[in-house]
């Protein structure tokens, strides 16, 4: 009997079984940020603990950032205080820290992947539940909370329960227009939101197969949304020559090395699965959440759900609706947009803004609409400025921002005002998400906010552009 | 650090109805932005309670400002509770208003292993025991709850019911051994063995 990719790494990483029953596992490569860690720290401090490995720790400052004035100290003392509470951590520590003017900064979970800190058959835990978009690359990786980052800081270990295996298998070719968000919206919808509590979710089948870094990455990037803690797809080809010269990718020579043994602690063919699911990829359309969570979504084509629509909890759907301002019924293309926001770890990589800037490039935005790109990471920003695609979304109309997680949770100046309606490329349309109480946010891809952006209103993507789309995450 | 040992829970009650409530309802993102935890009790599901746009609007009380739950020390809640967000934030903010143990139908489990650490046990019951459950607090806010980890009970006024907690969480907290990172670092030279035989640690 075969092993899946999940338990090869979790046998390899497990130091002992406690006397709790846990997993004590080692933690290959733990990622910090400015907003879960303070408290870590201070303990460590107060306990005369050192971190065991920095050599497999490296921060960066993205939650809170401003994207548009950088100029320190910042106005929102908070947040200067946060920085520099992080910045002070990491010298006393000995932790490598991209700051902010490094031009390594940006979101935790876009700027991993691009130094090549993230590998296959790693464990990598961070701070954030979104940590599994590091599982794009096979590796196993998880969100934890601030006394688990503690734990690992001070020891590089991590008291653990096992987690099944749900394999979703995608076939077949993806409609123009429909993306990997569009895959993602889909599953979490079918098997929702509470669905991959106690799993890990191992994406596969041809599609994914065919499916860029990027385009992964915004998959396994919302596993968590569908309650899977851990998401992650078999390394193979596309994954190797992604990695291959990047800042920390094994040097020269040793690749070949490294190549060999990811590929061989990818899941067997024969591998158990405690659970299988097939998607067809013909089938999809772009879709919109109209709720306020990711799983309630419908087809762009489709229309907010009424009393009696199959599988919906009477309560929750009522209580949704209401926050939305919502009868039940309405199509959901037309919903008019006051904000759109394209960014955040799920969809701010160059894939993405060079499929919206296809969308936007010789329209406007529409005069109601307030439009934000805000890149993942400054080199993200940096290569897209190469490619002039700055000009082409200021020239539609947007804002061009600096990196960091901004609108996603609103916790910088960029937020939702009063009743908003944002259409979103983020992962989260949670009540009150974006900074404001009672803002509404609308998830779905890149090119469908760009769409949205133009109109002004949801829209379909695959009339609104022309020629074909394709690609892009 | 020596944790505190934790066998039995008992108080009065809170009903918090729904499922999926999420990390960024019980704890709004802006209560992130201080680099400790204190204070946070002040603000739990603050953007949907008296005083909030949403709160004010509201056709019933919320059950955080119920004034009939007040002092109450165990939240029952439905399903999936404390999705989303892995912020600690959240079971930080309960612990410190006074919650010493969250009985549900289901957790995230980000949520239930930040509330473990904490000390903060959460405990499952089918749903049908919780609609009881629920039933019964919003009759009775004053019924007292008795909440037995070892026996694996949960009972009150001619209520009683088995709980579920896995047997890792059960033994942590009854053994007092929550708070993991001692045990973490004891016999670290098994630590270093482990990192030795990573390729990626060693260099491949
Ligand atoms: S972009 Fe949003 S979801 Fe991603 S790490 Fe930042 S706040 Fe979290």
């Amino acid at each position: 009997m075969g092993k899946t990719l999940l338990q090869k790494v979790w046998d390899l990483h497990t130091v002992r079984t406690l006397p709790t029953g846990q997993t004590q596992l080692f933690i290959g490569l733990h990622l910090v940020h400015e907003v879960t860690s303070p408290q870590a720290f201070d303990v460590l401090r107060a306990r005369g603990w050192k971190v065991a490995r920095p050599d497999r720790t490296f921060a960066t400052v993205d939650h809170i950032v401003p994207t548009r004035e950088r100029t320190r100290p910042f106005v929102d003392i908070l947040a200067e205080g946060m920085i520099a509470s992080l910045e002070r951590n990491c010298r006393d520590f000995g932790v490598r820290l991209a700051g902010l003017d490094d031009d390594r900064q940006g979101i935790v979970h876009v700027i991993g992947p691009e130094l090549g800190l993230t590998q296959p058959a790693m464990t990598i835990a961070c701070g954030d539940s979104h940590t599994s978009t590091h599982g794009a690359f096979g590796a196993v990786a998880f969100g934890i909370g601030t006394s688990q980052v503690r734990d690992v800081l001070a020891s590089q270990c991590l008291a653990m329960e096992p987690m099944k295996v749900r394999r979703i298998r995608v076939s077949g070719a993806l409609p123009p227009g429909v993306y990997a968000k569009d895959v993602i919206l889909t599953i979490i919808n079918r098997l929702g939101v509470g669905g991959g509590v106690g799993y890990a979710y191992e994406y596969a089948g041809d599609t994914l197969e065919r499916m860029s870094m990027d385009e992964r990455m915004t998959i396994c990037n919302m596993s968590i949304e569908g309650g899977a803690r851990v998401g992650y797809i078999n390394p193979d080809d596309t994954t190797f020559a992604y990695i291959r010269g990047r800042p920390f990718a094994p040097p020269g020579d040793s690749f070949e090395a490294a190549r060999r043994w990811w590929r061989s602690m990818a899941s067997d063919p024969d591998a158990r699965y405690d659970d299988d699911v097939v998607i067809r990829a013909e089938e999809l359309t772009p879709v919109v959440t109209w709720g306020v969570n990711p799983g309630q979504s419908v087809p762009v084509t489709g229309r907010v759900p009424v009393d009696g629509d199959s599988g919906m909890d009477r309560q929750a759907l009522a209580d949704a609706r209401g926050y939305m301002g919502f009868t039940g019924g309405e199509t959901i293309a037309g919903m008019r947009v006051d904000v759109a926001f394209i960014g955040s770890c799920t969809n701010s990589r160059l894939s993405d803004l060079r499929e919206a800037a296809r969308i936007v490039r010789g329209r406007h935005v529409a005069p109601h609409v307030k439009a934000l790109v805000v890149p993942g990471s400054a080199s993200v920003k940096n290569a897209a400025e190469r490619e002039g695609l700055d000009d082409v979304f200021r020239a539609a109309g947007f804002e061009w921002r600096g990196a960091g997680c901004s609108m996603c949770l609103g916790m910088n100046p960029d937020k939702l005002e009063g009743r908003q309606v944002c259409a979103s490329s983020s992962n989260r349309n949670f009540k009150g998400r974006q900074g404001s109480p009672t803002g509404r946010t609308l998830l779905m891809s890149p090119a469908m906010v760009a769409a949205a952006a133009i109109a002004g209103e949801v829209t379909d993507v695959r009339d609104f552009v022309q020629e074909k789309v394709g690609g892009g995450g | 650090m020596e944790a505190q040992r934790i066998t039995r829970i008992e108080g009065s009650a809170l009903p918090m109805r729904g499922n999926d409530i999420d990390t960024d309802r019980i704890m709004p993102a802006r209560y992130l932005r201080s680099v400790t935890f204190e204070g946070l009790e002040q603000h739990l599901f603050e953007d949907e309670r008296k005083g909030s746009a949403a709160g004010d609007k509201a056709v019933h009380t919320h059950p955080f400002d119920d004034p009939r739950y007040r002092g109450a020390t165990i939240l029952i809640v439905n399903g999936n509770f404390g999705c989303g967000s892995s912020r600690e934030h959240a079971p930080q903010g309960l612990h410190r208003s006074g919650v010493r143990a969250v009985v549900g139908e289901s957790f995230s489990e980000i949520f239930f292993g930040n509330s473990l650490m904490i000390g903060l046990p959460c405990i499952t019951a089918p749903p049908e025991r919780i609609r009881e459950l629920m039933d019964l607090v919003e009759k009775q806010p004053n019924a007292r709850l008795r909440i037995d980890l070892q026996a694996g009970t949960c009972e009150s006024n001619g209520f009683a019911c088995s709980i579920a907690l896995p047997p890792h969480a059960r033994q942590a907290l009854v053994s007092g051994t929550w708070d993991t990172t001692g045990l973490l670092l004891e016999r670290y030279e098994e630590v270093d063995a482990v990192a030795a035989r990573l390729p990626y640690v060693g260099g491949f």
